[in-house]
Formats: structure tokens, sequence, C-alpha cells
């Protein structure tokens, strides 16, 4: 009887409003913003967690009240107000990419990600696997936020314009590889997709390598057929050749000079 | 959808009689249609010779009427509702299957090179392929099987259309061999590869069975390089050879039909390689 009162409690309408909606779930849920998740209050305000920050972040303790709902010691003067929401949304996102790196955030993202809340891979033979928020850099200003699918293991950019607003370091670099490690299954049931490559066909006929037009690509989505192969990566030194260019590939010569 | 587009062309009938909307071709009503931005428009020379549309009357049931109503010389008002609506239907079906054929046509690989450049087939998804443009293609060149899917040349993978309106189209209606056909047409259309890859880190370090397999592709890479260059080496032999042919004595030619015999050995794998062999 107790926890149906309480459980009514908690879905009352009435008692909602009252409540008001704070800084950090009004941000997660404006428009373009649907790839946060909210951060815990108590992570905020552990200082520990915001080590190094104070030199990122422009109004440093302005945006940090902002973020908590906190009384400001001294009333914010009007024009301000926008500098500070500024900060306090890079604040917010910088503790953001540090939250998701604990157990607590990586779990809230997985339930994310089971309802693909993040999007499904736009290639044709991912099958429609689902895609994880990721940035390129750790630093804010570089880039916006890129898709990263377990399958392809490649990096796609968003389909929709309104995610160009939020920045990549606001996922950062090294969430995608911990959620993987802490759910392997994920990249586990993408190994039977990875077998499948487009071959591109004339009239049925495959283009051969040879040609100028021929295939170049195709290692980027090889994946060897018996996966031990890859052990022996470890042992083998790096293959070293003779000419070599910036990427440690033998040089060849353009097609252009080839056709004339 | 589609039914709500058939109204609509119904009212650019009926109140063209009067606004002198008329004017309006069938063929620009249709490309001008939500939707319908990955169509070029297909010469009417090429809908009127009855050789272009060989075999296509399994597909589309009033043949004659869907080909006469692309070409304007039909007036849809004097059939009843039912045969009204299949005829519509019939044309638009018939359109996407001459478009499959007429985009393989010189003059259709022209239009379709000109909407490749300016994009409107969309952009790659893929960041490392920097917004290449796409090509539309098809899995099956029969009907129905699945929808239009785009062809990065950058990155030569598939990948589906943003837009669900795009991801509706017939792939048939494009066909499996139009990009590989634009590519052998125009090779300057070919972007520059890139050896660009993600490899997925934490904290800096890469992770080791994601940087293993990336070893591993890049050893593939190196090794397909190394077949290529060695095969242009044996052609630059042949054009010096052919170069001079004075200086012919028997051991040359032996070596000469030696390499040629290897050349041809290549060539017999796949007809495609043949322009470039023809090319040196």
């Amino acid at each position: 009887m107790e926890d149906k009162l309480l459980e009514y409690n908690m879905t009352d309408p009435s008692s909602e409003s009252e409540e008001v909606e704070t800084w950090i779930s009004h941000y997660c849920s404006s428009t373009g913003h649907d790839y946060f998740v909210e951060v815990f209050e108590d992570f905020i305000e552990d200082d520990f967690n915001l080590t190094g920050l104070m030199f990122l972040v422009p109004y440093y303790k302005e945006a940090l009240e902002m973020i908590l709902d906190l009384e400001p010691e001294d009333p914010l003067k009007v024009p301000s107000i926008p500098m500070f929401e500024h900060s306090a949304e890079l604040l917010y996102g910088l503790i953001h990419a540090r939250f998701l790196l604990t157990k607590t955030g990586l779990q809230i993202m997985a339930k994310k990600y089971d309802e693909a809340q993040f999007g499904t891979c736009p290639r044709y033979y991912c099958d429609g696997t689902r895609l994880l928020p990721t940035g390129r850099h750790d630093l804010p200003g570089y880039e916006s936020v890129r898709l990263y699918c377990p399958c392809c293991c490649d990096v796609y950019v968003p389909p929709n314009s309104r995610y160009l607003n939020v920045d990549g370091a606001f996922f950062g670099t090294s969430f995608v590889g911990l959620f993987l490690k802490m759910f392997p299954e994920v990249e586990r049931n993408c190994i039977p997709l990875r077998k499948n490559i487009y071959e591109l066909k004339l009239f049925g006929f495959r283009i051969n390598e040879m040609s100028y037009s021929g295939p170049r690509m195709k290692w980027l989505r090889q994946y060897p057929e018996d996966p031990s192969v890859l052990d022996e990566e470890d042992k083998l030194p790096p293959p070293r050749t003779d000419e070599k260019d910036d990427d440690g590939d033998v040089k060849l010569e353009t097609d252009q000079e080839n056709r004339a | 959808m589609g039914d709500k587009s058939i109204d609509q062309k119904v009212d650019y009938y009926t109140d063209g009689s009067e606004s002198g909307l008329s004017e309006e071709y069938w063929v620009d009503w249709f490309l001008r249609a939500k939707g319908n931005e990955y169509f070029c428009e297909v010469d009417e020379d090429f809908i009127t010779d009855r050789f272009n549309l060989t075999g296509l009357s399994t597909e589309v049931s009033h043949l004659q009427y869907a080909a006469e109503l692309i070409t304007d010389a039909l007036d849809l008002d004097s059939f009843q509702d039912p045969v009204r609506q299949e005829i519509d239907a019939d044309a638009k079906h018939l359109y996407g299957l001459i478009h499959a054929r007429y985009i393989l046509t010189p003059r259709g690989l022209t239009k379709m090179m000109e909407k490749y450049k300016l994009a409107h087939f969309g952009k790659c998804p893929r960041v490392n392929c920097y917004f290449n443009p796409l090509l539309p293609v098809g899995l099956y060149d029969v009907a129905g099987q699945s929808s239009v899917k785009l062809y990065c040349t950058k990155c030569e993978d598939l990948y589906i259309p943003k837009s669900t309106r795009h991801a509706n189209i017939d792939g048939a209606y494009f066909g499996t061999s139009f990009p590989a056909m634009i590519l052998q047409a125009f090779p300057q259309l070919l972007p520059t590869k890139t050896n660009e890859r993600h490899v997925p880190t934490i904290f800096g370090f890469k992770m080791h069975e994601h940087a293993k397999w990336a070893r591993w592709q890049d050893k593939q890479r190196q090794e397909m390089n190394k077949r290529i260059q060695q095969y242009n080496k044996e052609q630059q032999n042949i054009q010096q050879l052919k170069a001079q042919p004075n200086n012919s004595t028997p051991s040359v030619q032996s070596q000469q039909s030696q390499t040629k015999s290897q050349s041809q050995q290549s060539q017999s794998r796949s007809p495609s390689a043949q322009p470039q062999v023809e090319a040196a």
C-alpha cells in the first residue's frame, strides 16, 4: 500500500510541476542534446572530478554554479548571462566526457545504446548496427561529435545537422574503447557481418585490380577469414619496404602517368 | 504516398486547362516531385525508340499507354479511375526502368556526371571521405528486390540513403552497373584514395585488437600496391619494346612474348582490364 502511494506521488503531475527543472535536465532535453546523459550532481560536486577544468573554461565558478543551480554569491548582471551560459555548456560537456568513463556513465550509455538513440550505421553491410557517439579530440573546439560503428570500426558524420553544435570533446576519444571493453558482446555480435564487402560490378563482372578504375580500398573493410591470422601480427615486426611514402606504403606511380 | 502524388498530378492536369499549366511535361513534373531528385531527364527520342523498351512489356502491363503518357501523347482524362491510376503507376515504373538503361548510354552518363559533381546523390557519411559525393546503385537489376543504395567512389563502399524518401526508390531504376560504367567512361571522376583510418583509443593508446586488425589491413594494402606496381612495370616494358621494333633480337622477342602472355593471363581474369591494355 505504501509503495503504491509512493509511486503515485512520483508520477503525480502536480508534484512534478512544483519541482523546478534543473539546469542539467533542461540542457539534456533541449533539441540537439539528446546524445547527452544527465550527470549526477554528486559527481560534479566532487572537486577531484573537475581537476584541470578550471584552465579550460572561462568564468569557471559562475558556470559551475549555474550547472548546479546554486544561488550565486553576487547577483548576475543580465548582459553577462549569455557568456556564463556558454561557459556552463562547455563545462558540462567536459564533465560529461569524464562521467561517461565511470561505471555508472557507461551503464547509462548502454541503455541509450540499446534503444538505438545514437542512430544506426549508414553502411549497407553493417545491417543497421547501432552507433556510439565519439570525439576525435579530447580538447574542445576541434570537431563536432562523430558516430562510431563497432561493426566496421569507422567513424561517421551524424545524419542530422542539429548535432553539428555538439563538440566531440563532450564525449571524448576514450569512451568508445572503454564501452567496447565493458560490453564485449557488442563487438562479438558484429564479427559475422564483417565478412561482407561490396564489390563493384559491370554487367555482372568484377573490375580487375589492375584496371585504373579497379578496386583500391578493399583492405579498408577486409577482415581475415581466420581471425587467428591476426595473432601473427604480434610476432612479426612491421613490414619494411625500400621505398616508402608517409604512410609507409610502397610508392605507387599515379594512375595519370600510367594512362598517358 | 503514391496516391497523394497521383492526386497532385491530376490536379495539375485539371488546373492546366484553365491556367495554362498543361504546358508542363510529364517528365518535368516527375523530376520535380519530392523524392525524385536522383533521376535525370531521359531524352524523348530514347523513350520513343521501341528498341530501348525491349523486354519491358513483362514488367509493365500498360506499356504502350505508359510510354505515351511519359511522352505526353496520351490524354489521361479519357480513362476511368482504376485504369487511370494503373497507367499512372505504370508510367512511373516504366520511367524508372528506362532510366536504368538510359544512364548507361553516353548522353545519360554525361547527365549523371553533372548531377554527381553537384552532389545530387548526397555525400559520403564517412568522416575520412571528407564529404565525397556518392553515386546511386541498385543491388539487383530486377525491380522490386531492394531499394537504391549509394556508392562512395572514395572508400568504395555502399551506404543507405539518409532520407527515407530516397530509401524507398527501387534500386533497379539505377541498375547494378551504373557506378562501374561511369567510372570507366570518366576516369577523371576517380578521387584520390586515402589511407586514413580510425582506430579507437583509450587514453591515447590504440586498442590492441583493433590495432592488430589495422596492421593486417595495411599489409593487405601494401601487397596490393606491390602487385599493381609490378603490373605497371611490365606494361612499361612492353611499351618500350614496342617503341623500338628495329632492335628486336630473338631474345627480346621471347621476353616480350613472355610478358605478353603474363599480361594476357591477368587480362583473361576479367574483361574490364581491356581498356587499360588498349590505352597502353
